[in-house]
C-alpha cells in the first residue's frame, strides 16, 4: 500500500496553523444582528408570564422570541422529543432557554435579555439520583410513562442467571459511583443563520449537521430542500456538539423574522448549560466466578442522573450495560438501568458515550474478586477475555480482538508484573472496548448510514461526503482512501463535507462511526473511480482481459500520469463521478431494544497506568501511561496516536479532576477556572502502542480510535492508587480528600444502590449459539427479523 | 422548597445595576493606532472594547480565538512586544505603540515558520482552535530560550489549555522545531 | 462574547493625578493597571466603574540585597519573576510572583495589582446572571453571606500571592494621594473583611513595592492550588527566616487564602524564635500556624482538607527557607 499505514499531516493543518479556517463565530456576513438568549435563572419553576416589550422598546432590537414563536418539540431520539428551543411552559434547570433577542449589538442584545419580565412560580428542584427515585415534592419534572421522576427502566436477562449463579464458587457484590463531567470544547457553539428568498442557511459547530437538519426541518416546519446546513470548521466536540441545539434553531427563527443573518455565540458559562456530558451514574455489580475465577453470571444496575431533558439519554442507558459482554465471556447476563430526570443540565454522549462509567465498575469489581481469590487481577482477566469472531450472550458479534496482544504490550512495556513494591507508588491494569460506529441508525430506516461521491476531473479529485471533521482528522482519512485507490497523493485531493447542499448523508461525527462508515463508502465510491480510470487506460494501452496488471499509485495509472489518465476517462465516459455508501449489516438480536449495541466491529484497550500517591496530602499524581489500542489497521498512524493521547488526557482529567458538581441547584463552577481540565502540567508522559488485527470489515482493516482508548485510564488508575496505598476509591474523580478519608477507613465509596421500582419481569433473551456469526439477510431470515430494525 | 428561590425575585429588584443601565452610558470612543503584524492600523473604537474583539470584529483579524474571554484559557493569546498577553483583557488604549503580533503575523507571505509547520507535520493542531495561542506562546519561548527542555516548554505553555491533543504532541512540535534551529 | 461594560477611560500623567482624578470621581471611578482581576470582573459585572484610571506606569526595579530593592507598581510579576538580583536576594518573593496565574497573565499582571487583588468566593467570582439566580451575597448587589448565611460579614479569600513575603519581608509600600505619598507596612494595607479588605483609601494609588536588604534573611513561598498554573492558591505560605546556622533568630510566617487577609502566623513566628530548626520544630510551628485558619466552602476542594492542608504548606515553607539557608 502506497499511503494507508503512513503518517501524512492532515489537509487542514495549514489552514489551522496559519489563522485562515474559518471556524463558526469567526463568520460575519454583512448586516449580522447578534443573538442573545435569555435563561432560566431557577432550576425547576413554571413560567406564568413573559412580557417582552420593553426589551422591544430598546433601540436596536430587531426581534424577541419565545416559545410561543417555536412550540413545537425536538430531541434528538424519536422516543424523546422533550425539548424547546425556548420553554413557555415549564423551566427544568437553571440555563434553560426561555426568551431571545436578535439586536445590531451583542451589547444591545444581553440588555434586552435583561429588560425581558418572566414570572415563575418556583417548584422543588430534584437534584440527585436518590431524590429522582422519591416522590416529588411539588411535582415531577416531566409526565414521563414511568413513575417518580424516572425517565427510563430497562431489565433484560441473557441466558440461565440461576444456573450461572449455581455454578458460581464465590460472589462478590460492589456499589460504584461516577461523578458527571462535561466535554469543555475549546470552542464555545455558535451558529449563524441566514433566510434569503424561502431559504434557510444554517452555519454551525455541530459535530451533526444532519440531525440538525432534521429539528430545524421539524420546529420551522420547512422542507428539508428549503434548509442548508453547512458545518464550519470545528473548534472541539467530544460529544458536546452531537445534539441539535436551541441556540440553533433561534438564530434560524430570528433571521427568519428579520431577513437578516442573525448569530449566536455561547459564552462559556453557557456552554456549561449546553451541556450533554457525562451522566453521574451509581452501579451496582454482582459477579459469581467458579474455581477458576471464570465469570459465571454477572448482574448489573445502574441509575443514571440525566439532568433536565432526555437527550440521547435512552441510548446512554443501555449502554452502560450493554458493552460488558464485549471484553468479557459472560455466560450469564442480568441487566437494570435506568434513567432520572433531574433539575440539571441535560447529560448526553460525551466521549465513550456511556460506558466509562460500567467499565469503571466492572474492571474495579474484578480487581476486587481477583484480590479476594488470591489471582492475579490481569491473569483473571485474562481468563474470561471474549474470544474473537464469536457471539455474546446479548446477541453482540465479535470480529477482530487484540485484547490479548494489547495486554501483553502493556504489560512487557510497563515492566508490571516486576514493579517495585514501595507504599506511595503504584500500578494499575485496565482493558476496554469501543465501538466502531452504532450499527442501528438514530433515526431507524433501510437508507445508507454514509455516503461518498467522488469527482475527478482537470487534474484533481475532489471527495463530497457529508461527514464532519471534529478535529480528528476525518478528512483526511477520507483523502488518505481516495489517494490510496486512486494512485495520488493525499494532499492533491480536495474535500466538501459537511454542507447537506452539496454533500450525500452522513450521519455525522459520534460513535466513532467516521473512518469505519464514511471510509468503507469512500472505498467503494473510489474503487469504482479506478475501474473507470483503469479500463480508459487499458484501451489506450491496448491491454485486454485482465486489467490488474494495470498498475496504480505513486501518481500513474499504466504507462499514464494521472491526470492523463483523469483525461482520458473523461474522454471516454464523459463526466467522471462515481458514488459509494456503507450500511451496517443487520447485527442485533431478536428482541426490542437490541439496536444499541451492535457494532460492526470494536476496538480494544489495554492500559497501564503508574501513580504516585503522597499519603499526608493525599494528591495523585500519575506518572506514566502505557496503552495499546487495537485499532484494526491504521490508517494514518499519527492521527490514531493524537486521538490515542488526547483519549488518554480527557480520561486522566475525568479520574483526577473534573467535576460537572452543583450546589444549591446551580452547576459549581460553570468557568474554564473551576472546573478544572489538566493543564501542560499535569499530563504524564504516555507510551502508546497500536495494534493491528486486520477486521474483515473496516475500511483496510481499521477500526475507531476516538473514544476507546479513554476507557481503561480511570479504572486502571484507581486500580493504581490501590496498588500503591491499599485502599479503594470507589469512585470518579479521585479527588486528595477522598484518598485521604480511605485511608482512614480503607475505602471511600457509595454505601448502597437505591431501591429502584424494576419492572416485575425483565426481558428474557435465550442467548445465540456462541459461533454464529451469521449477520445480515442470513441472519435476518434465520431468526425472523426484518431489516429496518 | 430552597429559601434562596424564594427571595430570587425580590432581590432581582435590589440590584445596584442591570445591563439596562449600561445602555444609557455614553460611549467613550478613541482614535487608536495600532501596530498588528507590522501593519499600522488607525480605528475608531469604543474605548471599552478589548483588543480581542478588535482584532477579530474591526479588523477581520478572526485567527485569534477566544474560548473564556475572562483571561483563564490562553486561547485569545496575541503577542505584545514579543511577549504573549491574552488579547482578551487588553484594550487597544493600553497597547498603542506596542508590536502585535497575531498567529496571522507569523509566517512570511506563506511560506510556513518552522513552528508552524512542525505543528502541522506532528499532528499538533488536531481541532486547531487553541492552536493560534499555542504558536504564539512557543514562538515567544523559542524567542527567549533556542534550546528549550521538556520542563521549559510546558511552564512556558501551561496557560493554552487543549482539549483534543493530550498537549504532547505539542511539546514535541516545539521541540522539533528547537532541534531544527540548532541543527541549522 | 463576554465584553467589558461601558466606561470612560482616563490616563493622568502621575500617581498623584490619577489619585485626586479617583478621588474626585469617588466610587463612579476605579483605578486599573494591568486589568487583569479588573477586566474579568468587570466583564462578569462584579465592578461596573464609570471611570477607569490608569495607574501611571512605572516599570522600574531599583537597589540590591544590600540596599533593598524598590520595584514601580506596574512592574509586571513576570518582570519580578525574572530579575536577577531578586531571585537571588528574595527567592521566595520572585516565586511568588512566578506562581501567579499563567504565564500570559503574568506577563500583563502587576506587582502592585497582586497586592490589591480582589478577595475571592465562589458564590461571588460568578457572571451576573449566576449571581442573580442564585440571590446576590453582600459582597455585590445583595444583602447576606451565601457561604455562611447566618454571617454578618463577608468571608472572600484573600487571594494574593505575594502580600504574604511581602508582609514577611516586613515590605513596605508607597501610596500616592491626591496631597502627596505615604508609606506604609504591607501589613497594614489589609483589613479582615472580604468586603473592605483594603486598608488604604480606593482613590490612593500604589506607587511601589519597598523590600528591605536582605541582610541574611531567606525566604520561600509554597502555594497550594489543584493545577500547576492558572489556578488561585486555596493555601499558600510566605515564610522569612533569619538563621544562625540552623538555629532561628526569627521568623515570620504569613498565610494566603485562609482568610479575608493575608494571616501573620505570630504564635508560630514567636515558638520557633531561638529554636533549632528541626522536623520536629517545624511540625510544631505547622501546627501553631495552621490552627486560627478556617477555610469555608468558597474556594476549591473542600475547606476539610483544605484546612489539614494548611500545616503541610507551611512546613514545606518552613522546609524550603532552611534548605536554602543551609545551601
Amino acid at each position: 500500500m502506497k499511503v494507508i499505514g503512513k503518517p501524512y499531516p492532515k489537509v487542514d493543518a495549514g489552514p489551522k496553523v496559519t489563522g485562515a479556517a474559518v471556524y463558526a463565530d469567526d463568520l460575519n456576513l454583512p448586516r449580522t444582528l447578534h443573538c442573545k438568549i435569555l435563561r432560566s435563572p431557577h432550576p425547576h419553576a413554571r413560567i406564568l408570564s413573559i412580557d417582552t416589550s420593553k426589551a422591544q422598546r430598546i433601540p436596536g432590537v430587531k426581534a424577541v422570541v419565545t416559545g410561543r414563536d417555536l412550540p413545537i418539540r425536538y430531541g434528538i431520539l424519536p422516543v424523546s422529543q422533550d425539548e424547546r428551543a425556548l420553554e413557555f411552559e415549564k423551566v427544568r434547570y437553571v440555563g434553560d432557554p426561555v426568551a431571545a433577542v436578535a439586536a445590531t449589538e451583542e451589547e444591545i442584545a444581553a440588555a434586552a435579555c435583561d429588560a425581558i419580565e418572566v414570572e415563575y412560580e418556583v417548584l422543588e428542584p430534584v437534584m440527585s439520583i436518590t431524590e429522582a427515585l422519591k416522590p416529588p415534592k411539588d411535582e415531577r419534572i416531566h409526565a414521563s410513562r414511568a413513575p417518580l421522576n424516572i425517565h427510563r427502566l430497562l431489565s433484560y436477562e441473557f441466558g440461565d442467571m440461576e444456573a450461572g449463579w449455581a455454578r458460581a464458587e464465590h460472589v462478590r457484590e460492589d456499589v460504584f459511583f461516577y461523578q458527571g463531567n462535561t466535554h469543555l470544547p475549546m470552542e464555545q457553539h455558535s451558529a449563524t443563520a441566514q433566510y434569503v428568498d424561502g431559504k434557510l442557511t444554517l452555519w454551525s459547530s455541530t459535530q451533526v449537521v444532519h440531525y440538525v437538519h432534521r429539528a430545524l426541518a421539524k420546529v420551522l416546519e420547512l422542507p428539508m430542500h428549503r434548509i442548508r446546513v453547512i458545518g464550519a470548521t470545528h473548534g472541539g466536540g467530544f460529544g458536546g456538539k452531537t445534539d441539535p441545539f436551541a441556540h440553533e434553531i433561534v438564530v434560524a427563527k430570528l433571521a427568519m423574522l428579520t431577513g437578516r443573518p442573525v448569530k449566536c455565540t455561547l459564552t462559556r458559562e453557557e456552554v456549561f448549560y449546553a451541556h450533554r456530558g457525562r451522566h453521574p451514574v451509581l452501579m451496582h455489580v454482582k459477579t459469581g466466578v467458579d474455581g477458576e475465577g471464570r465469570i459465571t453470571a454477572m448482574h448489573f444496575r445502574s441509575a443514571l442522573d440525566g439532568g433536565g431533558y432526555g437527550s440521547y439519554g435512552v441510548a446512554s442507558t443501555f449502554y452502560t450495560g450493554v458493552l460488558q459482554t464485549v471484553t468479557y465471556n459472560i455466560p450469564a447476563y442480568k441487566f437494570e438501568g435506568c434513567r432520572l430526570f433531574t433539575n440539571k443540565a441535560p447529560c448526553g454522549p460525551k466521549r465513550g458515550h456511556g460506558t466509562p462509567q460500567p467499565r469503571f465498575a466492572l474492571e474495579l469489581h474484578l480487581d476486587k474478586i481477583a484480590a479476594e481469590i488470591g489471582l492475579d487481577p490481569v491473569e483473571l482477566k485474562r481468563r474470561n477475555f471474549v474470544k474473537p469472531f464469536s457471539r455474546t450472550v446479548n446477541w453482540l458479534r465479535v470480529t477482530s480482538c487484540g485484547l490479548e496482544e494489547c495486554t501483553n504490550r502493556v504489560l512487557e512495556a510497563s515492566g508490571y508484573a516486576q514493579r517495585r513494591r514501595t507504599r506511595g507508588r503504584g500500578m494499575g491494569f485496565a482493558v476496554s472496548t469501543y465501538m466502531s460506529g452504532a450499527g442501528t441508525a438514530i433515526y431507524w430506516n433501510d437508507m445508507p448510514h454514509s455516503e461518498v461521491q467522488i469527482k475527478v476531473d482537470r487534474g484533481g479529485v475532489t471527495v463530497y461526503c457529508g461527514a464532519m471533521d471534529i478535529g480528528q482528522g476525518s478528512d483526511q482519512v477520507l483523502a488518505h482512501v481516495v489517494a490510496e485507490e486512486l494512485g495520488v497523493e493525499p494532499s492533491d485531493v480536495r474535500l466538501v463535507t459537511a454542507d447537506t447542499d452539496t454533500t450525500p448523508i452522513d450521519l455525522g461525527s459520534y460513535s466513532s462511526r467516521v473512518t469505519f462508515m464514511a471510509g468503507n463508502a469512500a472505498v467503494e465510491a473510489a474503487r469504482k473511480m479506478r475501474a473507470l480510470l483503469v479500463e480508459a487506460v487499458a484501451e489506450k494501452m491496448e491491454v485486454h482481459g485482465d486489467l490488474s496488471e494495470i498498475e496504480v499509485g505513486d501518481g500513474r495509472i499504466g504507462d499514464f500520469t494521472v491526470s492523463e489518465a483523469f483525461e482520458l476517462a473523461e474522454a471516454k465516459f464523459g463526466a467522471l463521478s462515481t458514488a459509494g455508501s456503507y450500511k451496517p449489516p443487520r447485527i442485533g438480536g431478536p428482541f426490542k431494544g437490541s439496536g444499541v449495541g451492535p457494532s460492526p466491529a470494536y476496538s480494544y484497550s489495554a492500559a497501564v497506568v503508574e501513580v504516585d500517591v503522597d499519603e499526608r496530602t493525599g494528591i495523585v499524581t500519575p506518572l506514566h501511561v502505557w496503552i495499546a489500542h487495537d485499532i484494526g489497521r491504521a490508517i494514518n498512524p499519527m492521527l490514531v496516536e493524537g486521538q490515542v493521547e488526547g483519549s488518554v488526557y480527557m480520561a486522566l482529567g475525568e479520574a483526577l479532576m473534573e467535576e460537572q458538581e452543583y450546589r444549591k441547584g446551580r452547576h459549581k463552577w460553570p468557568s474554564m477556572l473551576e472546573y478544572k481540565s489538566p493543564t501542560f502540567l499535569e499530563m504524564p508522559p504516555i507510551e502508546s502502542f497500536l495494534v493491528e488485527t486486520d477486521d474483515p470489515e473496516g475500511p483496510y482493516g481499521a477500526k475507531e480510535a476516538g473514544q476507546g482508548p479513554l476507557l481503561p485510564i480511570m479504572p486502571a488508575l484507581n486500580a493504581a492508587v490501590h496498588d500503591a496505598l491499599g485502599v479503594w476509591i470507589d469512585e470518579v474523580p479521585v479527588t486528595p480528600e477522598k484518598v485521604l478519608k480511605a485511608l482512614e477507613s480503607g475505602r471511600f465509596g457509595p454505601k448502597a444502590f437505591p431501591e429502584v421500582p424494576w419492572p416485575e419481569e425483565p426481558i428474557r433473551v435465550e442467548p445465540p449459539a456462541p459461533d454464529d456469526l451469521r449477520v445480515g439477510p442470513e441472519f435476518e431470515a434465520a431468526f425472523g427479523v426484518s431489516g429496518a430494525h | 422548597m430552597n429559601a434562596l428561590d424564594r427571595r430570587s425575585r425580590a432581590v432581582y429588584a435590589q440590584t445596584q445595576f442591570d445591563m439596562l443601565n449600561e445602555l444609557d452610558r455614553q460611549v467613550d470612543r478613541r482614535v487608536v493606532t495600532l501596530d498588528v503584524n507590522g501593519e499600522p492600523h488607525q480605528v475608531l473604537v469604543p474605548v471599552h472594547r478589548t483588543l480581542l474583539e478588535v482584532l477579530r470584529e474591526d479588523l477581520a483579524l478572526t485567527g485569534t480565538k477566544h474560548g473564556c474571554e475572562l483571561g483563564e484559557c490562553g486561547t485569545c493569546t496575541v503577542l505584545v512586544d514579543g511577549e504573549p498577553a491574552l488579547s482578551c483583557l487588553l484594550l487597544p488604549v493600553q497597547v498603542e505603540g506596542a508590536a502585535i503580533t497575531t498567529v496571522e503575523g507569523i509566517a512570511a507571505g506563506s511560506e510556513l515558520t518552522p513552528l508552524q509547520k512542525a505543528f502541522a507535520e506532528l499532528g499538533a493542531a488536531q481541532c486547531g482552535y487553541c492552536t493560534p495561542g499555542m504558536l504564539l506562546s512557543a514562538q515567544a519561548l523559542l524567542e527567549r530560550q533556542p534550546d528549550p527542555s521538556e520542563a521549559e516548554i510546558r511552564e512556558a505553555l501551561a496557560g493554552n489549555l487543549c482539549r483534543c491533543t493530550g498537549y504532547l504532541k505539542i511539546i514535541e512540535a516545539v521541540r522539533l522545531t528547537a532541534h531544527r534551529r540548532q541543527a541549522r | 462574547m463576554l465584553r467589558l461594560p461601558r466606561f470612560r477611560y482616563e490616563r493622568p500623567a502621575t500617581a498623584r493625578g490619577a489619585a485626586a482624578l479617583a478621588a474626585e470621581l469617588g466610587s463612579r471611578a476605579m483605578l486599573v493597571a494591568g486589568g487583569t482581576d479588573l477586566f474579568p470582573k468587570m466583564k462578569r459585572r462584579q465592578f461596573t466603574p464609570e471611570v477607569l484610571v490608569q495607574v501611571p506606569a512605572r516599570r522600574a526595579i531599583e537597589g540590591d540585597a544590600r540596599t533593598g530593592f524598590e520595584l514601580g507598581a506596574t512592574v509586571t510579576l513576570t518582570q519580578a519573576s525574572r530579575h536577577p538580583a531578586l531571585v537571588t536576594a528574595y527567592p521566595g518573593y520572585a516565586e511568588a510572583a512566578g506562581l501567579v496565574s499563567s504565564p500570559p497573565l503574568r506577563n500583563a499582571g502587576t506587582i502592585g495589582g497582586n497586592l490589591c487583588v480582589d478577595t475571592r468566593c465562589n458564590y461571588y467570582d460568578m457572571s451576573f446572571e449566576w449571581r442573580k439566580s442564585i440571590g446576590f451575597c453582600m459582597k455585590r448587589d445583595g444583602d447576606i453571606c451565601l457561604v455562611a448565611p447566618g454571617s454578618p460579614r463577608c468571608w472572600a479569600l484573600s487571594s494574593s500571592d505575594t502580600a504574604p513575603v511581602a508582609i514577611a519581608l516586613g515590605a513596605t509600600v508607597v501610596l500616592a494621594g491626591p496631597d502627596g505619598e505615604r508609606e506604609l507596612p504591607v501589613a497594614a494595607l489589609y483589613r479582615d473583611d472580604g468586603i473592605d479588605y483594603l486598608a488604604k483609601q480606593p482613590h490612593e494609588v500604589v506607587v511601589s513595592l519597598r523590600l528591605p536588604p536582605a541582610d541574611g534573611t531567606t525566604t520561600a513561598y509554597v502555594k497550594l492550588r489543584r493545577r500547576g498554573s492558572i489556578d488561585f492558591p486555596i493555601a499558600g505560605c510566605g515564610v522569612a527566616l533569619k538563621l544562625d546556622g540552623v538555629v532561628v533568630e526569627s521568623a515570620r510566617l504569613v498565610l494566603s487564602a485562609v482568610g479575608s487577609h493575608p494571616v501573620e502566623a505570630r504564635a508560630a513566628d514567636e515558638f520557633l524564635a531561638g529554636k533549632r530548626l528541626d522536623p520536629e520544630t517545624i511540625r510544631q510551628a505547622a501546627e501553631l500556624a495552621a490552627k486560627p485558619a478556617k477555610p469555608l466552602d468558597n474556594a476549591d476542594l473542600s475547606y476539610v482538607w483544605r484546612k489539614k492542608m494548611v500545616r503541610v504548606v507551611v512546613e514545606q515553607a518552613l522546609q524550603q527557607a532552611l534548605g536554602r539557608a543551609v545551601a
